[in-house]
């Protein structure tokens, strides 16, 4: 089946005044429809860049430098504001990190949603209050006919993640570009939350590209993952291959670094140093300093994505089988 | 909503009584009511009988207590200077002060608001500059020069409007009012302005500095991801969250507008409350002043309980805590 989201060599650059920084490069990945694809990776790595530059709201002066971002087939990159406006939320919805401030203080949700559909979807004022009940009790909120009176404060966190998820869905988007959904919200309610995201996208048929640093919200939730590192992607494949068996060096230490249950340790596994600062990228690979297995191709030649036995990743180790393939 | 309402009146009585203890004691420093009264000759006893019936021989307290209680009832006594109630100076004046307040107030807030916003929104666009510095102007040029160079301008120069007075009046009962005449009209536009423009400035600069605080907080961008127009953005999400500040200033200009009309009336001539203070003041009049004085303090303390009032009106959060809970 034709993808939903195509991201073709994405770049995203800051000019600033000490030159340009570039906070993506070579960004390439694909959604299919109904899939959900979870893109991890440490602070900074550029995983709700990515998400940003898809909807069009990159935070100025950051801007999209090149390469293509296409939607069902069509470039939506390169879109004026208004028409742009048009496709987020009825096309593409998106969901933010923290739901105490992502709703607006003074309008009740019932506002919020009605205006979003009356915004996006053809029908009358009144069907539109009538939806907004109905979103209400589908993503779970008890009493929805009278809490669509409510105002925002009103909810607990976990209950305006909910409001969220309703706002983003409530147009009918094909792609949700879900930005850390659960990492405000307390360990128990973010489970119920996910399941909630993943029953919604799966009954509605949406796609989703679901952004965390919580490899376990991954592994439960995501069909395939992509691991982010300095703004690039340094593997995507199916999460169990990815989880189970790391073909790049990062992934590899980014698992071994999640505490197993199981048995006691002594030491938790670390990954030695730190991630560059987009100033000061290395050459080459740009995880080549931090690499237990570096070798002098990686400080030379960047690696670009290639095919390491299940997955991609971005490796020079598997640049030989490339060769022979 | 009653409770809170009573507690704020409760609340304002404390400093209606410093404001009323103020205005009683320059009776009592400025100037003897006795000696004025009886002119040049007299006797002791004609003195003690006068003492004796203006009361001026009891205690402080019960002179004051009898001051404030003639104050609720609106009764201020004659003035020196014009031999007639108080009450009714002040009424007579009052509408022309309160019409050239609430004009100016409107002149502030129709201009200042969108202004604000429009700086707010465009913040490096060459006609937000030129805003800023033009209010920079407004800020920092004193009032009454700002009145003159209006006359000379628009009066002297140009004759396109009048220099002094409120030109005709029509009496809609006890109120005159100058909007239903074309002459009262003209009068009022240069006087408005001069009153008005510092407000305008003020809160051109408070719209623009919330609007900017409010753009960068998620919510906006989140009703940016949710795709609504710029228009509902703009003017509905992210306007109606700068105006509890907003409101509160403004709220409180209204009363400075009301209170230092003083200088905006001095240059126009305007007969209002604020030239019957001015002219009371060059020839001592006490008891204008002193009711004057009271007045504006109730004016303060209503407007801050209207101001208080319409926050619980803008911002749901503060209605949450009183009574109707979750």
């Amino acid at each position: 089946m034709a993808a939903i989201l195509e991201v073709r060599d994405l770049r995203v650059e800051f000019p600033t005044r000490r030159g340009t920084l570039v906070a993506l490069d070579g960004v390439s990945f694909s959604i299919a429809p109904g899939e959900v694809l979870g893109v991890v990776g440490e602070s900074g790595a550029g995983k709700s860049m990515t998400g940003a530059a898809i909807i069009g709201l990159l935070e100025p002066p950051g801007r999209i430098a090149g390469g293509q971002v296409l939607l069902q087939g069509k470039r939506i990159d390169n879109l004026r504001y208004e028409q742009m406006r048009r496709i987020r939320g009825r096309e593409i919805g998106a969901i933010f990190q923290d739901p105490l401030t992502t709703l607006n203080p003074l309008y009740t949700v019932g506002d919020q949603l009605t205006e979003t559909m009356l915004t996006h979807l053809p029908i009358n004022p009144a069907e539109a209050k009538r939806r907004a009940v109905e979103w209400l009790e589908l993503v779970g909120i008890p009493a929805a006919a009278q809490r669509v009176q409510s105002y925002p404060h009103e909810f607990s966190g976990g209950m305006r993640q909910r409001v969220v998820i309703a706002l983003a869905l409530c147009a009918e988007p094909k792609l949700i570009v879900a930005d850390e959904p659960t990492t405000a919200l307390d360990v128990s309610i973010q489970a119920q939350v996910i399941a909630l995201l993943k029953r919604l996208a799966r009954e509605k048929g949406t796609a989703m590209m679901l952004v965390t640093h919580d490899m376990g919200v991954i592994a439960e939730t995501a069909d395939r993952v992509a691991v982010m590192y300095a703004g690039r992607i340094a593997e995507i494949g199916p999460v169990r291959e990815v989880v189970k068996n790391p073909q790049h060096p990062y992934t590899a230490g980014l698992m071994a670094s999640i505490p197993p249950l199981d048995r006691r340790v002594n030491r938790l596994a670390q990954i030695d140093g730190a991630m560059p600062r987009l100033s000061a990228i290395p050459q080459g690979c740009a995880y080549n300093p931090r690499c237990p297995k570096v070798f002098s191709r990686c400080a030379v030649e960047r690696p670009e994505l290639m095919d390491a036995g299940t997955t991609q990743a971005a490796c020079w180790l598997h640049a030989k089988a490339m060769t022979d393939a | 909503m009653f409770a809170f309402i009573v507690s704020r009146i409760l609340q304002s009585v404390p400093v209606l009584l410093v404001v009323a203890l103020i205005s009683f004691a320059m009776f009592a420093y400025v100037g003897d009511p006795v000696s004025i009264m009886l002119g040049q000759d007299f006797t002791e006893a004609q003195r003690t009988a006068l003492v004796a019936e203006l009361g001026l021989d009891q205690p402080f307290f019960v002179q004051f207590a009898r001051f404030v209680g003639n104050a609720v009832q609106g009764e201020f006594g004659l003035s020196y200077r014009l031999s007639r109630p108080v009450a009714q100076l002040i009424a007579e004046r009052a509408p022309a002060t309160l019409e050239l307040a609430f004009c100016a107030a409107g002149v502030a807030l129709l201009v200042g608001v969108p202004m604000g916003v429009y700086t707010g929104l465009y913040p490096r666009s060459l006609l937000s500059r030129a805003f800023l510095t033009f209010s920079l102007i407004g800020v920092s040029l004193p009032t009454f020069l700002i009145g003159i160079l209006l006359i000379l301008v628009f009066a002297v120069w140009l004759g396109w409007l009048p220099s002094f007075g409120r030109g005709d009046t029509v009496a809609l009962g006890w109120w005159n009012t100058g909007f239903l005449t074309r002459s009262g009209l003209k009068a009022l536009i240069l006087p408005a302005i001069t009153l008005g423009l510092f407000q305008l400035t003020l809160i051109m600069r408070l719209v623009r500095s919330e609007m900017m605080e409010v753009l960068r907080t998620d919510y906006i961008k989140f009703a940016r991801a949710r795709g609504l127009t710029n228009r509902a953005i703009n003017f509905g999400h992210a306007l109606k969250n700068t105006m509890v500040p907003v409101i509160t200033v403004v709220g409180l200009q209204l009363g400075a507008i009301i209170a230092f009309a003083i200088v905006t009336e001095t240059v126009f001539q305007w007969p209002g409350m604020g030239l019957l203070f001015i002219q009371s003041v060059s020839s001592a009049d006490i008891p204008v002043m002193a009711a004057y004085l009271l007045l504006i303090a109730c004016l303060f303390v209503t407007i801050n309980l209207i101001v208080d009032l319409l926050y619980y009106a803008v911002d749901p959060r503060l209605r949450a805590g009183r009574g109707k809970g979750h």
